[in-house]
């Protein structure tokens, strides 16, 4: 089992940038009304934001970087690792984290890749890049997060279109001696790869002009083609509230300590069914598991640090927070993590501009 | 668990059922909208009350109230 603590590794600050145009669920008119509200009701998620074409994942964590470093003050040149986490970069090839690199004017000592993951995939780049500057004893680094969910998401699927939302955000990390452990539970399944998929456009089901772009009705109310995201949502579903208490419940005894010893929960933001039954499993209060669903929707691996931002900000920026990150899905992959913040540089949500 | 504790439960997790509608031969389809959104919210309900995971199959074969409450009865007495 992946459990390991990182020594020495203080997060600065987080940022999270959203998109200029807001969708409202309440106008999703592919669905009879009684039938909208119930789906609203039961995924929490009223509004989202949702770029247009020729805004980048990339634009959105570029935006975040910029006002995290004119907060932080750092200079450019004591960066020397960048590590984007997304399911949608900028281009096929190369690597969107060079392209970050390049934007945000940082040296070419820079060590700088991407990692492919979703809703885990805050806590793993914590872990890869908390690992990394811990043996190198690299000074300063930024993890991007995020994604741009929506563009491949069929409007006439019931199942996923009113679920997602973009966003994008960024993290700095600095080596400090001392700094308490971030200690990593971290799990993968394989075989569930097809629980959360988009088919079509890699080197397996290469993009095709006569079968990629064609719609097929998978059931009553979903219609989908192969660029577009597709969702098992009961195997998730059960995945979920199958891995994720036991997962928590394994740090936490390897961490020698309980979720009473922790200031808040933050799980990727799924959707509230989902959330508020793993909450309810691990007996927490409400107060403890913020949400930000409503607002966002799912914003895969931005989730984590955008509901850090949105709802408990000012506590971070006051003071020491004890903090249980939880985030499952995609791959499958699940992974937790127990750290302390410390007066972290946390700015209000931004926004992007439409292009 | 008995089958009034189980139905009076269920009444209370779906807002279109009013309570004390449901019986043990309730036909889930005439009774409210079965789909897959109260299906998720079914799983949800048993997996924190009972503490027991059912398959999106499983579910498929369940038509009346009785066969969701034997359902999750199965499973209970496999983990006992």
């Amino acid at each position: 089992m992946a459990l390991f603590s990182v020594p020495d590794i203080k997060i600065s600050g987080i940022a999270a940038c959203v998109p200029e145009d807001v969708y409202h669920n309440c106008e999703y008119d592919w669905v009879e009304e009684k039938e909208r509200a119930t789906l609203i009701r039961t995924i929490g998620v009223e509004q989202k934001r949702h770029a247009r074409k020729g805004t980048t994942t990339a634009d959105l964590c570029y935006d975040a970087a910029e006002k995290l470093l004119e907060l932080l003050r750092w200079e450019r040149k004591d960066i020397e690792l960048v590590i984007f986490v997304s399911q949608s970069r900028d281009y096929i090839i190369p690597a969107t984290a060079g392209l970050l690199q390049d934007r945000l004017r940082l040296s070419h000592a820079t060590m700088a890749f991407d990692i492919g993951l979703g809703c885990s995939g805050y806590v793993y780049g914590l872990s890869v890049i908390g690992s990394l500057m811990s043996t190198g004893r690299i000074k300063k680094a930024l993890l991007f997060t995020g994604d741009i969910s929506t563009l491949n998401t069929s409007f006439r699927d019931k199942s996923a279109f009113p679920l997602f939302g973009d966003a994008g955000t960024a993290t700095a990390l600095e080596y400090s001696p001392g700094a308490k452990p971030m200690v990593f539970n971290l799990q993968t399944d394989g075989s569930g790869y097809d629980a959360i998929l988009i088919p079509d456009g890699g080197i397996r089901n290469f993009a095709d002009k006569e079968t990629s772009f064609e719609y097929h009705k998978i059931s009553e109310g979903i219609y989908r083609n192969g660029f577009n995201i597709a969702l098992d949502g009961i195997q998730v579903f059960n995945f979920s509230l199958r891995e994720v208490k036991r997962n928590v419940n394994r740090l936490m005894e390897f961490a020698g300590t309980s979720l009473d010893e922790v200031d808040y929960l933050v799980l990727h933001q799924a959707n509230k069914l989902m959330n508020e039954t793993i909450r309810k499993q691990l007996k927490l209060s409400p107060v403890k598991v913020p949400l930000s669903l409503k607002e966002y929707g799912n914003t895969s691996s931005a989730s984590i640090p955008l509901t850090m931002v949105t709802q408990i900000r000012e506590e971070l920026e006051a003071g020491t927070s004890r903090l249980l990150l939880s985030g499952f899905g995609v791959g499958l992959s699940w992974g937790s993590v127990l750290l302390e913040t410390d007066h972290l540089q946390c700015p209000v949500i931004l926004v992007h501009p439409n292009p | 668990m008995n089958i009034s504790d189980f139905i009076a439960k269920v009444e209370a997790e779906f807002e279109d059922v009013e309570p004390g509608t449901l019986t043990p031969s309730t036909i889930l389809k005439e009774a409210f909208t079965w789909d897959s959104v109260n299906a998720l919210i079914f799983l949800a309900h048993v997996n924190v009350e009972y503490d027991v995971e059912i398959s999106a199959n499983e579910l498929i074969e369940a038509v009346s109230i009785n066969d969701l409450y034997e359902l999750v009865e199965s499973k209970l007495i496999k983990i006992a």
